[in-house]
């Protein structure tokens, strides 16, 4: 069998505004992964953390607020503490154009704007997932 | 062939008859304009005798910044101010809390304490103004900071108007923006309801609001439904807390999305105030007919706001802002072109303004009060709408009421599952949006937008250092002590707030007085 990408969904900085994140987190679901969503007001250090401990393929951040250029270098660090530098890192969210290449230089992958299609989004995890060998 | 359903999903048929309204009685059910139930709008005259105030909510960065923005919307013909607070601000944070990194300023602008009040609002009246404030955790502190300024430059509380958001349900529901449980916090707003009907009887003391709940992805029955239900929940509370219901039920507002789906939009509005009217004067006996009277601000639907082609927003926009000023709205935002990339700049704040004063200037609309009354397909859809509203009082009354369905994550559900449709109907290309999944430009040009810089963080964190090295730490930790005993007891919080704020101590350090107190409130995350 298969092994299911595993996608923990996370919604860091102040931001309460959790449709976008929500309706990923199904979309991801819906299209076969495992997702585990961790709520709102997530610090850096909790999301590495959850990201550890659920064994996660992939990290998706919604962020609406404008800190994105202070929660993904911190984020990216602390996966690179941890060892986990082959988590694929997606953003998505309102994210000026001048920040997108400062987000990739820095490790983050996907960077998916307001009006991209779900599917999209589900393509490019399954693309760029890290790949595992199973034992089943 | 485009889909006969509404953007919520509802069915339409291609026609409407008399057969449609055939039990709809006149005086019953629509009452001239001023009349109960309020059907056909709360004014005789409509906008005749006074158009709908346009206010644009702005803020951003610093108080300096916002209140040179403030005097921009002012001096181009805006009446009135509605002021956007930054997310530290909302969460009762100071900028100087880890949790307030990369957030100071950028979504509104940031006040942590009575400091930056006085120059947000420094060189305009507050007497000779209204203002709105869209807060809610701290609404009461930041109520009371402006409450100090406005005695500061000598208005008089008894004449001073405006609105503080001060809907803690719907961040429950929607927008997620709670500090506190949700018994402690009506408490606050109970709070707010008895001190303003004392001291400051013409401020709106709460917003009740369905914008956050059409945006997070409710049909415009759910946000009809949940909204007015809150309203409920918050009377019954005010009641509950020894109020008299006309003490206080005519100083509570509305605020309700103006979505893409035209006739169904009016048709919302129309069944609020329909609903309204006959749950304050049948269920709550009130007996003031201003506590009859539905009375709303309206912004358009940001949601529907699109990062392709965003010059089609202003499209958008203005047939939004259209379905309001047809349901007589007492307020009105209109959303600017870039606000699916940014924070708007000054040049497309204007033409937002702009779009109200061409509907309200040129096109005659304002001159007949709800022209769209008696159509049979509007008069329709207003008792579906209600029917449908009513059904959701039911199933919440069934859980015991606002606070437990939120307790129990009714609403957030039934909101989450509206949202996943509407986005697989996007998807399935079964609801067609210009520009991002149907006649879409390949090159585009980049919008110049604004970019709020990393300086206002460092502007607040000095004023803020400034503040507590000026003031008195002891008379702060006096007024904070009395807080504490207020929240713990029955004693009004709004005075000991009152002398917090004049011997400056921080929205942070009042929200954590009362942190101590109450606890704070940790959502069950769900998808």
């Amino acid at each position: 069998m298969d092994h299911k990408i595993r996608v923990v969904i996370a919604k860091p900085g102040l931001d309460g505004h959790d449709r976008g994140a929500r309706v990923i987190a199904r979309a991801l679901r819906d299209a076969g992964m495992e997702v585990i969503y961790t709520g709102l007001r997530q610090t850096p250090e909790q999301i590495v953390a959850a990201a550890l401990q659920e064994d996660a393929d992939v990290i998706g951040l919604s962020i609406l607020s404008g800190a994105h250029m202070h929660i993904c270098p911190r984020i990216m660090a602390l996966l690179e503490e941890r060892g986990l530098r082959d988590v694929l890192v997606v953003v998505g969210g309102i994210i000026p154009d001048v920040d997108i290449p400062k987000l990739n230089e820095i490790g983050v992958r996907g960077i998916f704007l307001p009006g991209t299609p779900m599917q999209d989004i589900v393509e490019f995890i399954r693309k760029h997932a890290r790949a595992r060998v199973e034992t089943a | 062939m485009p889909s006969a359903t509404t953007v919520s999903g509802r069915r339409v048929a291609a026609l409407y008859t008399p057969g449609d309204i055939a039990a709809l009685d006149y005086q019953r059910d629509l009452g001239d304009p001023g009349e109960f139930p309020y059907t056909r709008g709360i004014h005789a005259s409509g906008y005749r005798g006074k158009l709908w105030t346009m206010r644009q909510f702005a803020g951003f960065g610093t108080p300096e910044e916002t209140n040179a923005r403030y005097k921009q919307l002012l001096a181009a013909g805006g009446t009135g101010l509605s002021v956007a607070f930054d997310l530290p601000t909302l969460m009762g944070r100071d900028p100087d809390h880890e949790l307030s990194l990369g957030e100071v300023g950028k979504c509104g602008v940031n006040v942590a304490s009575l400091a930056d009040m006085e120059v947000l609002f420094s060189g305009i009246d507050l007497g000779a103004i209204t203002s709105s404030m869209t807060i809610n955790s701290p609404a009461a502190m930041i109520l009371a900071m402006y409450l100090v300024v406005a005695e500061q430059q000598g208005a008089d509380w008894q004449t001073l108007s405006g609105t503080i958001q001060n809907d803690i349900l719907k961040e429950f529901i929607a927008q997620k923006e709670y500090i506190y449980p949700p018994r402690p916090s009506m408490r606050l707003i109970t709070d707010v309801f008895a001190f303003c009907a004392q001291h400051v009887p013409r401020w709106n003391t709460i917003s009740v609001s369905g914008y956050h709940i059409r945006e997070a992805g409710a049909t415009a029955a759910q946000e009809l439904a949940f909204t007015l239900r809150d309203g409920i929940e918050y009377v019954q509370y005010g009641i509950d807390a020894g109020l008299d219901v006309d003490e206080f039920a005519p100083r509570i507002s509305f605020f309700f999305n103006a979505h893409s789906d035209f006739f169904e939009e009016i048709a919302k509005y129309r069944a609020a105030r329909r609903i309204w009217a006959r749950v304050m004067r049948d269920t709550f006996k009130a007996g003031n007919p201003r506590s009859w009277q539905l009375r709303f601000h309206t912004q358009t639907a940001g949601v529907t706001l699109t990062a392709q082609q965003p010059y089609n927003n202003v499209v958008r926009t203005a047939l939004q802002a259209l379905a309001p000023v047809l349901a007589g709205t007492q307020s009105l935002h209109t959303n600017a072109l870039d606000e699916a990339l940014a924070l708007p700049t000054a040049e497309t704040a204007t033409l937002a303004l702009r779009t109200q004063q061409i509907i309200a200037h040129e096109t005659g609309v304002t001159e007949v009060v709800d022209p769209l009354g008696g159509s049979y397909f509007v008069e329709r859809l207003t008792n579906d709408l209600e029917e449908e509203a009513l059904a959701y009082f039911d199933t919440i009354d069934r859980m015991g009421g606002m606070v437990e369905a939120i307790e129990r994550g009714y609403p957030q559900k039934e909101i989450a599952e509206s949202a996943y449709l509407f986005q697989q109907a996007v998807e399935a290309r079964e609801r067609i949006i210009v520009g991002v999944n149907d006649f879409i430009a390949e090159n585009e040009d980049p919008l110049h937008i604004l970019y709020i810089d990393e300086s206002a963080a460092g502007t607040q964190l000095a004023r803020l250092a400034k503040v507590k090295a000026g003031r008195s730490q002891a008379a702060v930790e006096q007024a904070l002590d009395r807080l504490k005993r207020a929240a713990a007891g029955r004693e009004n919080t709004m005075p000991p707030l009152l002398d917090a704020v004049r011997a400056y101590a921080t929205v942070g350090e009042m929200c954590d007085a009362l942190r101590a107190v109450w606890g704070e409130y940790v959502e069950v995350p769900v998808i």
